[in-house]
């Protein structure tokens, strides 16, 4: 399948030695045979919780909630990424391997932040495109219908917070039965209005967007917002802040919470902006 | 025709007449050279308890109403397929009356225990129990073993207060059976009540009664757990992992998350909860997160005074403890193997969801996160 794009793209690489000229080849051609079916999301408007905690003084209290529609139309993969696809990025020197082996049809799991965009990086120099993974808006757009809010209870009490913890805890305990874990063929999960597989299914995908941690002073009416990169959000039917290393996000499930089922990729591709466009024009 | 089932009950009775004489002075019937007393208990009270699952504790007055009875109770055997992680990983199990641990007794100092042990014909394995409560006789194990089909009962006087762990302890496959889940609690509890280290009266609004399991559960050449038909099928390979004594779970009643969720147990503040907390085979360190121990019997022993102000209590392994809580702030409590590998890795944690009033005067957060002021 896609041995037969890097057919095609090896011997471009090797003339031209440069990747993004190779790219620049391709646009406006058809894509190779086996190249991971695109979405292109051209309209949707969703009910969107912002990404990250907030604070109100002292009081831990929901993220606000916007109505947003999308900006700029963006192409999206089908389906997720499979176990096989990952395994030719590992072949390739591109990507670590699995900690252990999975049918090559699945959707690959067990994969951490940094295995998803080493995954990116690979498949964009492979394809000479640029392949991305997508910000927690952008998936949040594309799930439409399939985008869950994570904000479990309203119950913000200055006073006492473990009023929060135990709404919190009772809503994550009656969430978290139904996930089962064991790995599905792609598909599974059915479909979305824009035609995306598996949206929201028992594979979580990592999204580029980090941890935020919002304050406001109700005093002062300062606001101050603290970001950690460390942590990054993981989509599917609830929002995850998963520590970017891990793999298997059910480790460390000693503390209060129901983590994801599984870890998993589908990524973004950006359309040629002017400045790949002027390299492409140089390295010519 | 001999079956894999008749051969196992058969190495394990010719275990028994090779083991029992070396382990033992009483002989298989050591009643046959009984002293001649008049019966003590011709004309005491029966009762019959009512077991319930744990982390739930049998209903129990908490000082002995009168004189000793005779406290009649009746467990079956149950060989069972059990799931005991999120991954739906597999264990063959023995229990007492079907759970892990078996159900928590209770009695007073003085009364009689008469337990009617049943091996129902569905069993694969001979069974026993070894009370470690009781006087003699392995613990009652060498009067109580039974094949499948065949049921016995047996009594004891309670003479000594305290947590104790019973256990199945059959000739050659004692380990075995412990950590297939064949284990328990016997409570003792003085005749007047449980004392402080002062002599002051004890009370508790709730018990719950946690066992902690080490579980063995092989791997194939992929490291995925096997699935076996029977417990019988699983021994060979199990005895294997054992041997290396590094458990592959560590949980609380028999099965990861049996204590968390909608199944965590729960408190209001200004009650005052009992937790048993039994190891039959290997030595735990139990811990509140965000409480205490007021009051602790780390032994498990209630001759002797308890401890208070504890933060972790060391259970050693065959053994009960007792601590007593009185919970002063509401929210969730985790409940831990403070070894907390196992905790958070190999499952000993369950929560306990306490609600209440909040009290600033214990604690309160002064300042919430924030980006780090400029000096």
């Amino acid at each position: 399948m896609l041995a037969n794009g890097k057919k095609t793209l090896l011997p471009l690489f090797a003339v031209l030695s440069l990747p993004l000229v190779a790219g620049a080849a391709l646009p406006g051609a058809a894509e190779p045979a086996g190249l991971p079916e695109l979405v292109r999301i051209e309209e949707s408007s969703i009910t969107y919780r912002l990404p990250g905690e907030y604070l109100v003084g002292r009081t831990a209290t929901n993220a606000p909630l916007e109505k947003i529609s999308l900006t700029r139309p963006f192409e999206i993969m089908r389906r997720q990424v499979t176990a096989g696809e990952y395994g030719r990025c590992v072949e390739a020197g591109g990507c670590l391997a699995l900690d252990a082996p999975q049918a090559a049809d699945m959707p690959v799991v067990g994969i951490n932040w940094h295995d998803a965009v080493a995954y990116a990086a690979w498949f964009s120099r492979e394809t000479g495109e640029t392949w991305r993974l997508p910000t927690d808006r952008e998936w949040s757009l594309a799930a439409g219908s399939r985008y869950r809010d994570d904000a479990l209870t309203d119950i913000a009490d200055a006073q006492d917070p473990s009023r929060r913890w135990i709404a919190l805890y009772e809503a994550e305990t009656a969430r978290g039965a139904d996930v089962d874990p064991t790995p599905r063929p792609v598909g599974h999960f059915g479909s979305n209005e824009h035609g995306l597989l598996d949206m929201g299914g028992n594979v979580w995908e990592w999204t580029d967007s980090c941890y935020l941690r919002h304050r406001f002073d109700p005093v002062t009416d300062a606001e101050s917002v603290v970001e950690n990169c460390g942590i990054r959000i993981a989509q599917g039917s609830h929002r995850a802040y998963m520590t970017t290393f891990f793999r298997d996000p059910k480790a460390g499930a000693c503390s209060v919470g129901i983590p994801p089922a599984n870890l998993g990729i589908r990524l973004v591709r950006d359309e040629p902006g002017a400045l790949q466009v002027l390299k492409t024009w140089i390295g010519l | 025709m001999i079956t894999r089932r008749t051969a196992l009950i058969g190495t394990a009775m010719a275990t028994l007449m090779a083991v029992v004489p070396v382990l033992a002075d009483e002989a298989a019937n050591p009643t046959l050279n009984a002293l001649d007393l008049p019966d003590q208990t011709a004309n005491l009270e029966r009762v019959q308890a009512t077991l319930v699952a744990p982390p739930a504790v049998m209903d129990h007055d908490r000082v002995a109403p009168g004189a000793p009875k005779i406290v009649e109770f009746t467990m079956t055997i149950e060989e069972k397929t059990v799931v005991v992680d999120d991954q739906g990983t597999t264990f063959q199990a023995m229990t007492f009356n079907g759970t892990m641990p078996g159900p928590t007794m209770v009695v007073h100092e003085g009364d009689y225990v008469e337990l009617t042990l049943v091996n129902p014909e569905t069993n694969e394995m001979p069974h026993n129990i070894d009370f470690h409560a009781a006087t003699g006789a392995l613990g009652g194990a060498a009067l109580t073993l039974i094949n499948p089909g065949e049921q016995a009962t047996l009594r004891f006087k309670a003479t000594r207060t305290g947590t104790f762990v019973y256990h199945c302890a059959p000739p050659g496959m004692v380990p075995w059976h412990v950590v297939s889940g064949m284990s328990g609690t016997l409570m003792v509890l003085p005749r007047d009540g449980l004392k402080d280290e002062r002599g002051n009266p004890v009370t508790y609004d709730t018990a719950y009664t946690i066992g902690e399991f080490d579980l063995y559960i092989p791997k194939d050449e992929n490291g995925n757990y096997m699935t076996f038909e029977s417990v019988g099928e699983s021994y060979a390979d199990t005895l294997e992992v054992m041997r290396g004594l590094i458990p592959t779970h560590v949980v609380f009643n028999g099965a990861k998350n049996s204590l968390t969720g909608d199944k965590a147990m729960t408190a209001k503040v200004g009650e005052r909860v009992m937790f048993i907390h039994s190891t039959a085979n290997r030595d735990t360190r139990p811990h509140l997160i965000g409480g205490h121990g007021d009051l602790v019997w780390e032994t498990g022993k209630f001759a002797n005074p308890p401890e208070r102000d504890l933060e972790t209590w060391f259970v050693r392994g065959g053994s009960a403890a007792v601590a007593i809580y009185e919970f002063l702030q509401p929210g969730i409590y985790a409940y831990v193997n403070h070894n907390l590998i196992e905790a958070a890795e190999l499952g000993a944690t369950g929560h306990v969801k306490v609600e209440g009033e909040w009290n600033n005067d214990l604690m309160m957060q002064v300042s919430a996160p924030a980006p780090i002021a400029v000096q």
